[in-house]
């Protein structure tokens, strides 16, 4: 409740839309199209979500510059927003790399949980299975950009790797 | 600080879009030319790095076109940009006119170009435009894990009994071209006038040859040779580049509306 005196009810400060609230909470509903256990948002892909009365501007960061995924992800969040009844665009951007620091715990938990161990410095990559450090690089290059290749000696289980970037 | 284009003086602008095409040619013929080994590299995980790095560079490609019709606001797109010249007028380094050849060739090349391009990259990581600046922010963190696996390998082919003679054989064959990625531009003095390319950048290849000698003296190689006419470093392309430029633009002339 916004108090007659609140500095939006003065009009002094424009009261956030609150289709931007909702244009958030949707987001963190469309998931990565092959780590369907992760969202964008934990992914750390949206810089930003502009609302005006009349439009939607959702600006995402690429995780690779060449990610094929990139024109499945615009057009699932086109189609996530279509329910907020305003003309939308989506855009890449490369105003801030997207760093491997971007990922949310609750996004690294989601990628352990797919099987991918989440970045780390080399030396501290652990396997998602077992969680044991006695694990070893096949490849730095794995079936998608953004994955290299490791072997778990413990639970002798070969996994993928979010490459740090 | 430049953030879009239209601020530019037209002769930078001009400047600016004949560095952004030598660099979008570069990646586009390098991953183009790499991705023939898909499928057929000498072993599974070398199929996938070398398919994945040739898709890195065609995505940075593909970013460069983007900000290169951007700049150049002609009309074409980066897809007309990218298939719709004839090879005369493509302006990557002669380097990338050798055919992909055996392993040792692809990646003695891939090593030379790499290590060119990431110290290109380093340089322009200063540039005052700022568009440019930012797409080599996110390049440079992917192109370290290319740096880092060519050097891996390039040591250990240079070791190797078998494969030594065939990587001394590619140096003989591509060594006098590996100079010119870092030949200086014809428009080199109006970029690091409008700051574009910072005062150093004429001297990057004299600091990338130097920077190449501990690892060549450490693998008992012979240096590299002068790279000869370097004013004709982005001309002159060669029969192998023309049957590339028949592949890479084939689906194109068969339907202009496929997507990459």
């Amino acid at each position: 409740m916004v108090s007659a005196m609140h500095p939006f009810a003065l009009g002094l400060v424009p009261a956030p839309d609150p289709t931007e609230a909702r244009a958030r909470t949707i987001l963190a509903r469309v998931h990565d199209p092959e780590i369907p256990t992760v969202s964008i948002v934990d992914l750390g892909l949206v810089h930003d979500v502009r609302v005006t009365r009349d439009h939607i501007t959702v600006e995402l960061l690429p995780t690779f510059v060449g990610c094929p995924a990139l024109d499945v992800i615009r057009s699932t969040v086109a189609d996530a927003l279509a329910v907020l009844g305003r003309p939308i665009d989506v855009e890449f951007t490369f105003a801030v790399p997207w760093t491997t620091e971007r990922l949310t715990p609750r996004g690294r938990d989601g990628l352990k949980a797919a099987g991918i161990a989440p970045p780390a410095d080399a030396g501290n990559v652990r396997c998602p299975y077992c969680d044991s450090g006695q694990v070893a690089m096949d490849s730095a290059f794995g079936p998608t950009l953004c994955r290299s290749l490791f072997y778990c000696r413990d639970c002798r289980q070969p996994f993928e790797q979010f490459k740090t970037v | 600080m430049t953030t879009a284009a239209s601020d530019l003086l037209p002769a930078t602008r001009n400047a600016l879009a004949l560095l952004l095409l030598a660099m979008a040619d570069d990646e586009f013929v390098i991953g183009f030319s790499d991705s023939e080994w898909t499928g057929i590299a000498p072993m599974l995980e070398e199929d996938v790095a070398m398919s994945s790095m040739a898709q890195d560079e065609l995505g940075h490609a593909q970013a460069l076109y983007r900000l290169l019709a951007d700049v150049v606001e002609d009309g074409r797109d980066a897809d007309a940009i990218a298939f719709d010249r004839p090879p005369e007028a493509y302006f990557h380094a002669r380097l990338l006119d050798h055919p992909r050849g055996d392993w040792a060739q692809t990646i003695t090349r891939r090593f030379l170009y790499d290590t060119a391009d990431s110290a290109r990259l380093e340089a322009l990581s200063e540039s005052s435009f700022e568009p440019l600046r930012e797409i080599v922010a996110k390049i440079r963190r992917e192109e370290r894990y290319h740096v880092m696996h060519m050097t891996t390998w390039f040591e250990r082919l240079a070791r190797g009994s078998d494969s030594r003679p065939r990587l001394l054989d590619a140096l003989d064959r591509i060594g006098p071209d590996a100079g010119t990625v870092l030949a200086p531009l014809p428009s080199a003095l109006a970029l690091e006038m409008a700051g574009i390319v910072p005062a150093r950048f004429g001297g990057l290849a004299a600091a990338w040859r130097t920077s190449l000698q501990p690892t060549f003296q450490r693998l008992n190689l012979p240096p590299l040779p002068v790279t000869p006419a370097p004013d004709r470093a982005r001309a002159d392309h060669s029969d192998s580049f023309r049957w590339l430029h028949g592949e890479f633009t084939s689906v194109r002339g068969l339907d202009r509306s496929a997507t990459w």
